[in-house]
């Protein structure tokens, strides 16, 4: 299972980055909290209960249409580098990948093979139904999830309270149980210094930020998640038409931010392109920090044409495919870390130079 | 994977460098890398808004060394969970819970969402009672009057066919 697993293709469908703005939004996610009436949520059920829980969602899940070349993949039977490359494409959350002191019994996920789609089981609610898409599609990502929801709901019986709402573990999520969140690159707010203003016009609205790798985690490589930050008293569609409005507005200065260095800094904007360029193209050792900061420049430089290639499917690919477990699973062993810098280097080398064409690289 | 760490560009300071900050002032970009402490002089946050912690939120919220005469004293039913478990975890044992701290559950859902009152999808579920029945038809053609204002009219005849299927007759 642990060899299949991670060769599958799951989760990567975004990169083709065939949406609208997939220049600045790289993708779209809509996450929906469930949880099973009659059943203590996760924390507190047992090794027993939670596989009950994880039989219940897998069977209902067979039934819906998006079964059709699905693979149900149990964290217990997988590889701890299965379960990274799976953390890495963004299918699982660090806490269900239990990288630490292993991973529980019962706790899965249900990937769709025909629909950008899956269903976290045993997180810390007993489902997470997920759509991940490329470019700004929150309403497509929220109609997804949303029939995935109701197939699932025809043979479960989710916690629903007529007032609150969908129940979740965490208050939250209650209400739609529904977070959807954008993945942002900014870099030309960042280098006008006009980012912070237009973090806290987003946080004025009701909506929250984040760095590349969700919850707490740093900004890298000028990437912001913003998503929604209350889950109760407005419908879902409110949420999405909110999200995406906004959204836009943050496009429309991220634009004119560009135009602005452009105009007013157009050299050494330029200057600072083609050397995150160079340095990619002709670098023997990468950090994945410093490739994200670098590829940063060069989707800049793609993105107002200064540069003539890659293409936003090549950097997109390069994003997710040359983080460590990616590396060694093409590798096919463990990597050192001179050892994993270096296959770094040279798998971006290869895709820069067009030697690698997408089909045939690490990972698919 | 900060394989090898940077020292800050603050003045005398050798401390790692978390930030990585570049401004472009008159034509001239310039790049720093900077610890927290000198990032904070600088005015720059390095600590992105994390999740709201429901826990440190409920202790902001009733700051008192001995439970409040409100506080719920029973256990939940069904979980066995208290209302100082959920105090110290930030998180529910089960949906009963919701029901066995009713009151505190309204108020706090008010003070983190400003509201308690679910208005998105209306669950059906497998074996609905004619309630559940009524309630999911409000709540589709809410959606119906939505989809049509937003002129999403193929979002509209879905939801039209999904109103046909529930309505009598």
């Amino acid at each position: 299972m642990d060899e299949t697993a991670a060769n599958f293709d799951f989760g990567l469908g975004w990169l083709n980055a065939d949406g609208p703005d997939a220049d600045i939004v790289l993708s779209t996610r809509v996450r929906l909290a469930r949880n099973l009436q009659g059943h203590p949520y996760v924390a507190r059920a047992s090794d027993g209960q939670r596989e009950v829980i994880c039989r219940t969602v897998a069977r209902a899940f067979e039934k819906t249409s998006m079964q059709r070349r699905a693979a149900l993949l149990r964290m217990t039977e997988m590889s701890e580098r299965a379960r990274r490359v799976l953390l890495e494409r963004r299918l699982i959350s660090r806490e269900i990948a239990g990288l630490q002191d292993g991973p529980d019994g019962g706790v899965a996920v249900a990937i769709a093979g025909e629909s950008p789609v899956s269903v976290l089981i045993n997180e810390e609610d007993h489902l997470r139904l997920q759509g991940l898409v490329g470019g700004l599609r929150v309403a497509d990502a929220w109609s997804m999830v949303d029939r995935l929801d109701e197939e699932l709901g025809r043979g479960l019986h989710f916690a629903y309270h007529h007032e609150f709402g969908y129940l979740t573990c965490c208050p939250t999520n209650v209400g739609t149980g529904m977070r959807a969140s954008v993945l942002l690159h900014l870099p030309g707010l960042v280098l006008t210094k006009e980012i912070a203003r237009a973090l806290q016009g987003i946080s004025e609205v009701g909506l929250t930020f984040r760095g590349l790798h969700g919850e707490g985690s740093e900004v890298v490589g000028n990437f912001f998640q913003v998503s929604n930050q209350t889950t109760l008293g407005q419908s879902e569609e409110d949420l999405v038409e909110h999200l995406t409005r906004v959204v836009t507005t943050v496009l429309e200065k991220e634009r004119r931010a560009r135009e602005v260095l452009q105009r007013d800094a157009g050299p050494v904007t330029e200057d600072k392109i083609w050397r995150a360029y160079g340095l990619l193209r002709y670098a023997r050792t990468l950090e994945y920090e410093e490739l994200v900061n670098l590829l940063s420049g060069v989707r800049l430089g793609v993105s107002l044409q200064l540069l003539p290639s890659p293409s936003v499917y090549s950097l997109n690919r390069i994003t997710i495919l040359s983080q460590s477990a990616h590396l060694e699973e093409a590798a096919g062993r463990v990597l050192t870390p001179a050892e994993r810098g270096a296959q770094r280097a040279e798998y971006v080398r290869r895709v820069l130079t067009g030697e690698d064409p997408a089909t045939s690289v690490p990972g698919d | 994977m900060s394989e090898a760490q940077r020292e800050c560009d603050g003045p005398d300071c050798g401390n790692p460098a978390v930030v990585h900050w570049t401004q472009v002032v008159n034509n001239e970009s310039s790049t720093q890398y900077l610890c927290k402490a000198c990032a904070a002089a600088k005015g720059i946050s390095t600590d992105p808004p994390a999740e709201l912690d429901v826990s440190d939120f409920l202790a902001q919220l009733e700051p008192t060394e001995s439970p409040p005469a409100s506080e719920p004293s029973v256990a939940c039913g069904f979980c066995e969970l208290t209302f100082a478990d959920f105090r110290n975890t930030g998180r529910l044992g089960c949906s009963h819970c919701f029901t066995t701290f009713d009151a505190n559950m309204r108020r706090l859902l008010e003070r983190i969402h400003g509201s308690s009152r679910h208005v998105g999808k209306v669950y059906l579920p497998p074996d609905p009672a004619a309630a559940d029945i009524d309630r999911r038809l409000d709540g589709l053609r809410r959606s119906l009057r939505r989809a049509i204002e937003a002129e999403d009219f193929e979002r509209a005849a879905l939801l039209r066919d999904e109103i046909r299927e529930h309505e009598p007759g």
